[in-house]
């Protein structure tokens, strides 16, 4: 897997846990979301614990774990499946301000949907990385300078900036 | 293997410019005519293999087998009005398409 | 960016009456196509593979058909400067084959581009404020409105304004564009229904109410294609300032439980089929009720400048009859002929709006060379303020004609192959491509329509017949809209034939109904012998003044049944 993350390849400081590996004493290690429950009773209150989950998780079921949680990360069944948008957006609502990652075959020309949905990275399988290596992804990361839309994260909102200008 | 009723010809698009193409005897052609006609099932994935690396070689798209049958000539001619319409081009603008080249002689 | 010029210039002689990009727009238009360019390049290096590339290239509306690619270009509520039309041209002859498509939906498709060039296309639009983002793949599609927009005496409020405000909303909307399917979004402001509100995605109708305030009626989940539905009510009457977090909420509805296991059933329409309009309504309103709407809390300022350029041209202070026209008209039986059908009531007195046919007999619908568009330019500024509308019956609309003026302009379109007076009547036949391009037909449409035109050739047995909508298309996706005309016709294919079923009584206004199927399907040389049978029908039972599909819902759809039964048993193989 390559981790994206503010258009560089960098190094993945978290571990995914298979579901037969024990609970580590130490280090980020992120855990199914059906494993999520008990990890949080036997490790107690700390922020080295992350959570993968379905695009389908209701954001209830998540939300009493999320400030005991430093990252969440949303899978993607397939890049086309937009669902994870929604949940990244509905997640941050919730006031989670961990890393929000999202994890699939994403492809380089999403990178601004991600970015602007509220993700931090992207975990993608090395075989896309090597077809759509760093330059693509930054490329892609910087391919506009702002967005029509307001209340999104990333690039500057066209509505804001005009809104500023009228009234300066 | 599903059941082989007629021969077949491979058929694509090319990439770059998405006109109609079909696999001939030593690449893809632009008449149909020069196709390579399968005449059972081994020939017609030998046709595919062909078609599955010329995808991953990004030279053609939306690559399939079209029935076809092979007239007086020898030639090809596709046994759906879908392919006919294919090898031809618009059925309502004569003057467009491959038909048009043909019509002025061209191959 | 810094010290942008918010304003744009003027240019004589051409009034603003449509939306002008200011830098920002122009900027992001610019990345958009620059973007484009890169994934060209980047599909033919292999970088991005067909799969991947795909989605990107439906957004940037191309298409690979059955001859070649297709790119289907944005007029964004069917609105086009003379300019802006004459670039058209210029693209068809440069790049395409000398002629555009205008489609059901205010876009025009160019049949014959090919990838490598798609991005100087784009570039070209980009020249003149236009683009082909979104006319296709699973993200919001073009905004559509009435294409009698501001001029129409109908009329509470432009619907452009809002068309517009949505385009901008809707472009490349970060959360919203990798959607279950495609989703079309409609809006009307007028007390006729010119838009089919009621069979898209969302349709909107501007309303205002008891304090005379302005807002929204929001209709949800109509839609043709494989299952049509009529859209039902969701928001009775949304204010404007919470009509951006009142979609979003539906989008984001949509977006989570819209059905992912069959394209087939991933429209809106069946979620809200299958959930329920009532449950649907509550997960809109929970959405709506738990979002920051500050955040989307409308912006007066920003719709006012949106507004301000659709104000009307600078209209002459008139006469509501004219004397020219009407002195022109006794001269001339032809021009009265086109003024009774294809001139419409204008808002202002003194003006007329002209619907210029794209269906010449045996034409094919909707298809105009490069020479039609440039004529078309040419008269618009002649006679018509520049400004050039697209109807969603695939006609080009003259939305500011003086009256005065009209005989002059009969003639110079008369004199390009366009001043066909058959709007709306029995040969203004709504046609998708068909097999004759697409992909994803299943039969011609185009040669159907061209048949049954043929049939019909007789102009005054046309006006005789009146209002007839007859719509065709070559498959399920229903771009052809059969679903919705009086007379639908729908290409199948049929143990390896093309076959045609026909349907009767849709109606795409705001009483919208869904066509009936007929009995059988027919072949290509059997549907005009229908067709006529059908009318000849109407025509002898039809009471004073009654349309095809009034006499249909007084009838019933069996009588109908019982023309085609008696004409099988008289020969004819149906």
């Amino acid at each position: 897997m390559a981790l994206i993350s503010d258009g560089r390849f960098v190094e993945d400081a978290w571990r995914r846990l298979a579901d037969e590996e024990a609970l580590p004493k130490a280090g980020k290690v992120i855990v199914s979301f059906p494993r999520l429950e008990h990890a949080l009773e036997v490790l107690g209150p700390m922020s080295s614990l992350g959570v993968i989950v379905p695009n389908t998780t209701e954001p209830s079921a998540l939300v009493e774990a999320l400030p005991r949680l430093g990252l969440v990360s949303i899978s993607f069944p397939g890049f086309a499946d937009g669902r994870g948008f929604s949940l990244a957006r509905l997640l941050r609502r919730a006031g989670f301000k961990g890393e929000l990652r999202a994890s699939g075959r994403l492809v380089a020309d999403q990178y601004s949907h991600v970015v602007g949905s509220g993700f931090d990275t992207i975990e993608i399988p090395d075989d896309l990385a090597e077809r759509q290596d760093e330059e693509q992804w930054r490329a892609a990361l910087n391919a506009y300078s702002m967005s029509y839309q307001r209340g999104y994260t990333g690039r500057g909102s066209i509505l804001e900036a005009r809104r500023r200008a009228a009234r300066s | 293997m599903a059941s082989f009723k007629h021969p077949q010809i491979l058929i694509a698009s090319n990439l770059s410019d998405g006109e109609v193409v079909f696999l001939g005897a030593s690449g893809w052609e632009r008449d149909h005519r020069r196709a390579r006609v399968a005449l059972n099932a081994e020939e017609a994935a030998a046709l595919e293999v062909f078609g599955k690396r010329d995808i991953s070689a990004n030279r053609v798209v939306d690559v399939y087998l079209a029935d076809v049958e092979i007239g007086g000539d020898g030639a090809p001619t596709p046994v759906h009005y879908r392919e006919r319409m294919r090898v031809k081009g618009p059925s309502v603008r004569l003057d467009l398409g491959k038909q048009a080249a043909a019509g002025r002689g061209a191959p | 960016m810094t010290a942008l010029d918010l304003r744009v210039a003027q240019r004589p002689n051409s009034p603003m009456t449509t939306y002008r990009y200011d830098a920002y727009d122009a900027a992001f238009v610019r990345e958009r196509v620059a973007e484009f360019r890169e994934q060209v390049r980047r599909r033919l290096s292999g970088a991005l593979t067909e799969e991947e590339f795909r989605p990107f290239r439906l957004m940037n509306g191309l298409y690979l058909q059955l001859h070649a690619y297709m790119l289907r270009v944005a007029i964004p509520y069917g609105t086009l400067t003379a300019r802006q039309m004459r670039r058209l041209a210029d693209i068809a002859d440069k790049w395409d084959k000398g002629y555009g498509h205008f489609t059901t939906r205010q876009n025009l498709q160019y049949n014959w581009p090919k990838l490598v060039d798609t991005p100087d296309i784009l570039e070209a639009l980009a020249d003149v404020e236009m683009h082909a983002i979104q006319t296709s793949g699973n993200c919001i599609r073009n905004v559509t409105a009435d294409h009698f927009a501001g001029v129409a005496p109908d009329e509470i409020e432009d619907p452009r304004p809002t068309a517009e405000f949505l385009r901008q909303w809707s472009s490349l909307h970060p959360e919203f564009s990798f959607l279950p399917r495609k989703f079309k979004i409609a809006v009307t402001g007028a007390e006729h229904d010119r838009a089919a509100i009621m069979v898209h995605d969302i349709g909107l109708r501007i309303v205002s109410n008891a304090v005379g305030a302005i807002g929204y009626q929001v209709v949800v989940g109509g839609g043709l294609g494989r299952s049509p539905f009529i859209g039902k009510v969701v928001g009775e009457f949304v204010p404007r300032a919470d009509l951006l977090a009142f979609l979003e909420a539906i989008m984001r509805v949509y977006n989570r439980f819209g059905r992912r296991d069959n394209k087939y059933k991933a429209r809106i329409k069946i979620l809200v089929h299958e959930t329920g309009i009532d449950e649907i309504r509550a997960a809109v309103e929970a959405e709506f009720a738990s979002m920051d709407r500050s955040i989307f809390c409308h912006d007066p300022e920003e719709f006012e400048r949106i507004a301000g350029f659709f104000a009307p041209p600078p209209y002459e202070s008139l006469a509501r009859d004219s004397q020219m026209l009407h002195a022109a008209k006794l001269e001339t039986p032809a021009f009265a002929n086109f003024v009774d059908v294809n001139v419409s009531a204008h808002k202002t007195p003194g003006y007329a709006i002209v619907t210029v046919s794209l269906k010449p007999i045996g034409g094919v619908p909707g298809d105009a060379t490069s020479d039609q568009m440039r004529v078309l330019a040419d008269a618009s500024e002649r006679f018509g303020f520049g400004e050039l509308r697209v109807s969603h019956e695939q006609n080009i609309i003259l939305p500011h004609v003086k009256q005065d003026d009209l005989f002059a302009l009969w003639r110079m379109l008369d004199a390009a192959g366009l001043a066909t007076a058959n709007a709306g009547l029995v040969s203004d036949i709504i046609a998708c491509p068909g097999m004759d391009y697409c992909s994803l037909a299943t039969a011609r449409s185009i040669p159907i329509a061209q048949a049954i035109s043929k049939r019909f050739s007789d102009m005054s047995r046309q006006r005789r017949i009146g209002k007839l909508g007859i719509k065709i298309s070559g498959c399920i996706n229903a771009c052809g809209h059969h679903h919705v005309g009086a007379i639908g016709i729908l290409g199948l294919e049929k143990k390896g034939q093309e076959s045609y079923q026909i349907t009767l009584g849709g109606d795409p206004t705001f009483s919208a109904s869904i066509g009936e199927i007929l009995g059988p399907g027919v072949t290509v040389e059997q549907a005009p012998d229908v067709i006529e049978h059908l009318v000849d029908f109407y025509l002898a039972e039809r009471e004073e003044g009654e349309a095809f599909i009034d006499t249909w819902r007084r009838l019933g759809h069996a009588r109908f049944k019982d023309v085609l039964r008696r004409e099988g048993e008289d020969g004819a193989d149906i």
